[in-house]
């Protein structure tokens, strides 16, 4: 299983990138895995307020359907439009071509509640 | 939590990578490699399915055939040795208690094949309604069921037994078919909307015959395929689910198997003054299809409106990995159900545009 050193992850399975006041958020490649094929991602629009905890989304894998949990507060300020026509990018690519939204984080300190790669290793092992 | 229940082949399952989940207290795959690769193996070549949890149950005595009768929809007076037949059976309400098949072995000798989840239910069911010289027994524990489904569901299995298949027409059977050396009850039969097989044997004997299909097999594409990639083809075929299309509450003629209930026949049976009723009344409510116009994803419960009206529900949604569409099965009322309806399907707060579309979605040519 595929966990980037360089992310940072929630306990929902989503991953956040930090590039400076920005948050890149997606899921990860165990979700994915566990999903199984991904067909339909419902995403909010760029404006919209999402709160940490908080379900943003869905994901539709052909049996189940999964929210999506914000990992981090703040304004959406880009959505990954693209997945609306290629959801399979979040089997194929789910930390590249399959980030989700980017938020503008409203308290970065939130930062500090989220597992690091080693802990949520940890997590999914325990699974 | 009590412990899940598993088939003969829980071990095999291991080795070819199966995601196993909860199905009415069996630990069961979903899908072994994807739910949409099984799909197509099936659709276009063959897929081969543990079924093993399904229920079986023996009726036998010189009185079998009326008892049977006075229980179920079909008719079964109409079934000859070596013939199986799909029915309901139901409750005096109308209401389902199940959908079965029905194999008839001998003048005297019943074989019922109910659903997993409503073994134990129906095993007392029939008990409670048989007469003294009817035996009814539930010998699911000792009988093993593999589906070999797809349109080489054939040549696969040729390849494992002299019986010549071809000779066992649709719903015909036959006993006591040596399948890689094991005594099986070969049926053609399935719940995929392809041509195939359903295979009895004894409980022990199924890794056996399993891997045997695996292998022969293996040059026609043949995929072992899990419980997602079941329900996904005969949600395409229109076969009902128990506990979706067909419950205590939808009788066998809401839920599109008309076909399946013979309410002319000579026997009176449970249910027959009810579904006479609804026949003659007409329906107030029925199962149809509906294609997403909007996006998004149609699932089990999913309320439809009209307007401001909620005029029914969602009872299988799915993504056709046949024909790339999002596909439901809703029981809507009557005067929703024409070809062509507009309705609205609430998805997670918000309303759906979707049409009322002819059924089965999926027909094999």
């Amino acid at each position: 299983m595929n966990i980037p050193k360089d992310l940072k992850y929630s306990e929902e399975h989503e991953w956040v990138r930090v590039e400076g006041n920005v948050a890149v958020v997606g899921i990860t490649d165990f979700a994915q895995d566990e999903l199984g094929d991904i067909v339909f991602v419902e995403l909010p629009e760029v404006g919209d307020e999402v709160t940490a905890d908080d379900a943003f989304g869905s994901v539709e894998s052909v049996k189940t359907v999964s929210e999506l949990y914000a990992p981090v507060s703040g304004k959406v300020i880009e959505v990954n439009e693209a997945l609306a026509d290629s959801p399979e990018w979040v089997n194929e690519s789910p930390y590249e071509k399959a980030w989700m939204i980017k938020v503008e984080m409203k308290d970065p300190a939130e930062l500090n509640e989220l597992l690091s790669p080693d802990e949520y290793e940890k997590a999914t092992s325990e699974e | 939590m009590t412990e899940l229940k598993h088939t003969p082949l829980y071990e095999t399952y291991k080795k070819y990578g199966a995601k196993t989940i909860d199905f009415g207290g069996w630990e069961l795959p979903v899908q072994f490699t994807s739910i949409k690769e099984e799909h197509a193996a099936v659709r276009e070549r063959a897929g081969l399915f543990d079924v093993s949890h399904m229920g079986e149950i023996e009726v036998k005595g010189e009185a079998a055939e009326s008892f049977l009768q006075s229980l179920v929809t079909n008719d079964v007076g109409k079934l000859e040795a070596g013939g199986a037949q799909y029915t309901a059976m139901c409750y005096e309400n109308g209401g389902t208690v199940d959908d079965l098949i029905i194999y008839k072995k001998g003048d005297h000798d019943y074989l019922l094949v109910v659903n997993a989840a409503n073994t134990d239910k129906d095993f007392e069911w029939i008990t409670s309604h048989a007469p003294e010289n009817v035996t009814v027994k539930n010998i699911s524990g000792e009988v093993a069921q593999l589906a070999v489904q797809g349109p080489k569901a054939e040549a696969v299995l040729q390849k494992l037994t002299d019986t010549d298949l071809s000779t066992i027409g649709f719903f015909k059977f036959k006993e006591d078919v040596s399948i890689a050396g094991v005594p099986t009850l070969v049926s053609r039969t399935g719940y995929t909307g392809e041509d195939g097989f359903e295979l009895y044997m004894p409980w022990e004997a199924a890794p056996k015959v399993w891997e045997a299909i695996i292998e022969a097999g293996s040059e026609y594409g043949l995929l072992p395929c899990g419980l997602g990639a079941r329900d996904t083809l005969r949600f395409e075929a229109k076969l009902p689910l128990y506990g979706q299309e067909l419950t205590a509450d939808i009788s066998p003629l809401e839920a599109g198997i008309g076909f399946a209930v013979k309410v002319d026949k000579e026997a009176d049976f449970i249910g027959k003054a009810a579904l006479k009723a609804q026949k003659e009344n007409g329906l107030t409510r029925k199962i149809v299809g509906i294609e997403m116009v909007d996006k998004g994803i149609p699932r089990a419960h999913y309320p439809v409106y009209s307007g401001d009206r909620k005029i029914g529900e969602v009872t299988t949604g799915a993504p056709s990995p046949t024909l790339g569409k999002n596909l439901g099965l809703a029981l809507l009322e009557k005067p929703f159900t024409e070809i062509g309806t507009e309705v609205d399907v609430e998805i997670r707060g918000k309303r759906k545009k979707a049409v009322v579309v002819k059924t089965p979605f999926y027909k094999r040519g």
